[in-house]
């Protein structure tokens, strides 16, 4: 049984990361209805200004967990300055290419300047060390790393569903014409959120550095999972994506306990399964 | 008439001549390097087994003798079905009369079939299974640079003799990780430890707490990692965070290469106990190698011990085709006079070739320096023993290699 809390556990801790990540994935599908195959570059990207800013700035992880978000979101915006906002209007199927050769090229530029192995990069002092709770030994990084996260979740999900922004936000998306009419710049809106999903991304990206390997594929193995975490908890609803996002990390984390050969499958059947019976995801809306 | 008896004659003298042409010796050699090019694996062989194989061709010195070599790589992306097809054009197609490296034993293994079906030359270096050169062995196969029973000889035997009688693995689920854990455990046991428990992990895992949580719940005095590449080092790196260490469990890597060191970082690396066949810095002649291999690859990594494998197993094979002086583009009749001759090369030394296509070389202990040892950027290990190619690698007399009963 205390084996069974602490998988229990470790599964919250890895799900703050889908969450975090299927959160941005949710927001910029759900403003721009843009399907971002680019997101697990970027969170690759959040990990790797951290880890300059570290080694060549001598900039603490606490800076780089505001500047990495902020650097990686300016590049995100660039990216849909220059290339996505000609994709308006189009076949979803062109955003997905144009994002997942971004992210090819993105990979590809990392990967012939660092190798595959990747850099390390250490857990900051403050945070070192871990608290005996009795059925397991925590460490205090994981424990920060999904209090942090539920933290981001909850104020994100506040700005868009609960804020005047986020009603802009909503309202632009639903009719970009009729917003626009009473004033107010829904193309800028729109880079600004694209940066914010990045953002997300990129936020998610720092805190995975101390625990895995900073590596240029780091985003590609994870952002297929992420893609299933959003599928289940139903595309572009920001809080399905967060209950989603921990539930599956929890459900990984007891697969890997009971079954350990099929825990990198279980996300895949349930996502199959999801899809037999309620198509449009858990909290999804039909178009 | 007589016009047409004369260039009936011609007609045939030509076709001869164009014949022998095709079936002599000739000095022509295609080189293929299969590798996992941009995954897990892609920085232990990857594109600096291509530089590695490269150089080899370079120093042999073979194309001012009027040789023609070419080197073509491929990406087998850890799935033994592209290997398999990449292997079969190659042979096919691009008429390859050599597949070097191969790294990842579920594709080595398959690649293997591939290889002995179009009578080439085969040289792993990559993969771990010690499978290739016993019950699987094939008259095209020589497994360079290391296998699962050198590593379970050399770093199990080591840490059951200094008191881990008690073993939990962590074993990449395919059969990399089952050969080593099988070739581990027989050692373990042998030399009277036992073996409490075990979980089996998906290849390319990032997070291994769950399975570092059991490890840690079974009390065992050794968690005995059976995998490789960034799975190591994410066991590792997340073995620390979770205070394994300290609790009295030792970890070990048995299978740990140089770049893993790198992106581990000493840090949390040091201490650790493992074995290689090769480091960079271990005389002057691996000093010369490694800097020269250094400046050609983009990242600036030095040499791990598997693209050294490379380097040596290619040189030895040309000097096996300089020998008979002409490519016969026959595998079998090349592997075996690789085998006559014994081998001699800067980074591995003397050794020599058994006939179940095993490379018979020293390997050697070594320990993870601590940061403040650490005199540049590649400056990692210790030399902690030497073990002699006879006492490391499977002897004749335990191999099951068919080739063997003959």
């Amino acid at each position: 049984m205390q084996a069974l809390y602490a998988q229990l556990l470790v599964g919250l801790i890895n799900g703050s990361f889908y969450a975090l990540l299927s959160l941005g994935l949710a927001v910029i599908f759900g403003m721009l209805n843009i399907i971002n195959f680019a997101h697990g570059a970027l969170y690759m990207m959040g990990a790797f200004v951290a880890y300059f800013l570290l080694n060549l700035g001598g900039i603490s992880y606490w800076w780089a967990l505001l500047l990495a978000p902020v650097i990686v979101g300016i590049f995100g915006m660039i990216l849909e300055r220059t290339m996505l906002q000609w994709l308006t209007g189009l076949d979803h199927l062109y955003g997905l290419l144009l994002t997942f050769g971004i992210a090819l090229i993105v990979q590809g530029v990392f990967q012939n300047y660092f190798g595959s192995s990747g850099l390390p990069y250490a857990i900051p002092d403050q945070l070192k060390g871990g608290m005996n709770l009795g059925f397991m030994f925590l460490p205090i990084y994981r424990g920060w790393v999904v209090i942090f996260s539920l933290v981001v979740c909850i104020a994100t999900w506040f700005l868009i569903e609960k804020t005047r922004l986020g009603a802009y936000l909503r309202a632009a998306t639903e009719n970009p014409t009729l917003v626009r009419a009473f004033g107010i710049n829904v193309p800028r809106m729109i880079t600004l959120t694209y940066g914010l999903g990045v953002g997300l991304a990129a936020l998610a990206g720092v805190l995975s550095a101390p625990i895995n390997q900073v590596r240029p594929l780091m985003g590609a193995d994870l952002i297929i999972v992420v893609f299933a975490v959003v599928v289940i908890g139903g595309m572009g609803s920001i809080m399905g994506s967060i209950i989603t996002g921990f539930a599956l990390g929890v459900i990984e984390g007891l697969t890997k306990y009971f079954y350990p050969e099929a825990s990198n499958t279980v996300v895949f059947v349930l996502m199959v399964l999801v899809l037999l019976v309620k198509p449009t995801g858990l909290t999804g809306k039909a178009a | 008439m007589k016009k047409s008896i004369a260039s009936f004659l011609l007609g045939t003298a030509l076709a001869v001549t164009s014949a022998g042409i095709a079936f002599a010796d000739d000095k022509i050699v295609k080189i293929g390097a299969l590798s996992d090019q941009s995954g897990l694996y892609a920085d232990l062989g990857g594109p600096g087994s291509t530089v590695a194989a490269q150089m080899a061709v370079e120093d042999s010195g073979l194309a001012a003798k009027g040789w023609k070599i070419d080197i073509i790589s491929g990406d087998h992306q850890n799935k033994p079905d592209i290997g398999t097809a990449i292997a079969r054009q190659w042979f096919d197609v691009d008429k390859v009369d050599i597949i070097v490296d191969v790294p990842n034993s579920g594709v080595a293994l398959a690649v293997n079939n591939v290889i002995k079906e179009k009578n080439g030359v085969y040289i792993n270096s990559g993969a771990a299974t010690s499978d290739l050169t016993n019950a699987q062995c094939s008259p095209n196969t020589v497994h360079w640079t290391y296998d699962t029973y050198m590593l379970a000889h050399t770093t199990g035997q080591a840490l059951v003799k200094a008191g881990g009688d008690t073993w939990f693995f962590l074993t990449a689920d395919y059969a990399f990780g089952a050969a080593l854990e099988r070739d581990t455990s027989a050692v373990v046991t042998a030399n009277g430890g036992k073996v409490v428990g075990g979980v089996k992990h998906p290849l390319n895992t990032p997070d291994f707490s769950s399975f570092l949580l059991q490890a840690q719940a079974s009390k065992a005095k050794i968690i005995g990692l059976a995998n490789a590449g960034g799975d190591t080092t994410n066991s590792i790196k997340q073995a620390a965070e979770f205070g394994i260490g300290k609790g009295g469990q030792k970890l070990a890597a048995l299978l740990l290469f140089l770049t893993d060191v790198k992106a581990i970082g000493l840090e949390t690396a040091q201490g650790l106990n493992f074995t290689e066949t090769f480091y960079w810095d271990m005389n002057d002649q691996t000093r010369a190698f490694s800097k020269k291999f250094s400046e050609k690859m983009k990242n600036g990594a030095m040499p791990t011990m598997v693209q050294a494998g490379v380097y040596a197993g290619v040189r030895h094979y040309l000097k096996a085709l300089e020998a008979l002086g002409g490519n016969p583009h026959d595998g079998i009749k090349v592997v075996e006079k690789m085998k006559s001759m014994p081998t001699e090369d800067d980074l591995f030394g003397k050794g020599e070739i058994q006939p179940n296509g095993r490379t018979i070389h020293s390997a050697y202990l070594f320990e993870v320096k601590k940061p403040s040892e650490s005199k540049g950027p590649w400056d990692f290990y210790k030399l902690v023993g030497t073990v002699s190619g006879d006492q490391a690698f499977t002897p004749l007399s335990e191999s099951k290699c068919p080739l063997l009963k003959k």
